[in-house]
């Protein structure tokens, strides 16, 4: 994991970033609008692009990953010990989330019986059984780490405000697009 | 003869018919052929059968079978021609692994079960292609739509049963499944497979 004296993280890092940020938000607010819609065409289309986004963002996030750990990033930021701990909890958590939450909702998806197909064309593996029990069980996992996922984001956009705004360290462009 | 003589004897005639067993054979519940006769009629074996379809939403396959069905064969494999088909499918009895899809179906925009409780089937003509394959043409009613279709059947021994298969494919929009705003069929496409597979007993073999 190479630190060096770049000033920002690398343009794909950055370029992720803000792709992900969009598409895990959209992906989010979809589905806490689309899963109390009555049985209807609407409700089929907004699932469908529902799981397809869950999908995207699981790809990316592997690329995400892989960028991560070979891209140069910048120094860490001087801060307490406990922000340090924090924001490197809060990190790892969320790396953790970008793949249990799409990954949970395609189980989810596959254990009551609609396998994924992507875009209406790819048909994805079910990489578990139809059991109505394992639907019940991973509907509510999917739910609670979405949450979960929801709540760090929240977490971790307080963090920038208090850092850009209140400490004033320019936290922000590590993650922009100007000079690296 | 001593009378003693007599008592057993009548008490080893007595014992060697058991009058308290049943002899008769059961009656069936439909008359059986005795042989297997030209046109008589065969039995469903409903347990061993299925009349299942696949529909697609949006590129995913949703599965469902319909519980309840009853058919009338008469099938001679020496005549072919001779034979009749009749099906009935209770479509209410329609499973598809999740409740809320199950309950949607029978509305009216779907089979409107209600006034249209039964998909039929009746054959018209029933021609042999050879090597236990057939086209049965025949009247197909559902939602109050009769169309004339053919469908492919192959036939098969299963020990003492004959096992007919076959399917085809069912445009819904043409029965009105799936009315008003799911006529779109870009949500649940036009196509809709059905298959099923009727286990029959009281066929001539094959």
């Amino acid at each position: 994991m190479p630190e060096s004296a770049v000033s920002r993280y690398s343009t794909p890092a950055v370029a992720l970033h803000w792709l992900l940020a969009v598409l895990i938000t959209g992906t989010f607010a979809l589905g806490l609008y689309m899963h109390e819609l009555p049985v209807s065409p609407q409700r089929l289309k907004l699932y469908s692009w529902h799981k397809w986004a869950g999908v995207v963002i699981l790809a990316l996030s592997v690329l995400r990953l892989v960028v991560r750990l070979r891209s140069p990033r910048p120094r860490e930021l001087a801060m307490s010990g406990w922000q340090r701990s924090a924001a490197h909890a809060t990190h790892h958590a969320l790396y953790l989330l970008f793949f249990a939450v799409p990954l949970a909702g395609w189980a989810y998806s596959s254990a009551s019986g609609f396998p994924v197909v992507l875009f209406g064309v790819l048909p994805l593996p079910d990489f578990v059984p139809v059991d109505k029990e394992l639907a019940a069980t991973l509907k509510g996992l999917h739910k609670t780490l979405a949450l979960t996922l929801g709540a760090l984001v929240l977490l971790h956009l307080a963090a920038v405000f208090k850092h850009q705004l209140i400490d004033r360290d320019g936290l922000l462009a590590r993650m922009g697009f100007g000079r690296a | 003869m001593s009378l003693r003589s007599l008592s057993l004897l009548a008490l080893a005639a007595a014992l060697s018919t058991p009058a308290w067993a049943q002899t008769a054979p059961k009656p069936a519940a439909s008359p059986k052929p005795a042989a297997a006769t030209s046109a008589a009629p065969a039995q469903l074996v409903a347990a061993q059968s299925e009349v299942a379809f696949t529909s697609r939403q949006m590129g995913v396959p949703v599965d469902g079978r319909f519980r309840r069905f009853e058919a009338q064969v008469q099938f001679d494999p020496k005549k072919p021609e001779t034979a009749r088909i009749a099906l009935k499918v209770d479509l209410a009895s329609i499973t598809m692994g999740a409740p809320e899809s199950e309950a949607e179906v029978v509305k009216p925009e779907w089979f409107n079960t209600a006034k249209f409780p039964q998909a039929t089937f009746t054959s018209t003509a029933v021609k042999a292609l050879g090597g236990n394959r057939y086209e049965v043409a025949g009247q197909f009613a559902l939602k109050g739509i009769t169309r004339d279709i053919v469908v492919p059947v192959t036939l098969a021994a299963a020990g003492a049963n004959t096992v007919a298969t076959g399917g085809f494919t069912l445009k819904r929009l043409e029965h009105r499944i799936g009315e008003g705003e799911w006529a779109d069929t870009s949500m649940v496409a036009n196509d809709v497979a059905v298959k099923f597979k009727l286990t029959l007993s009281g066929i001539a073999p094959l």
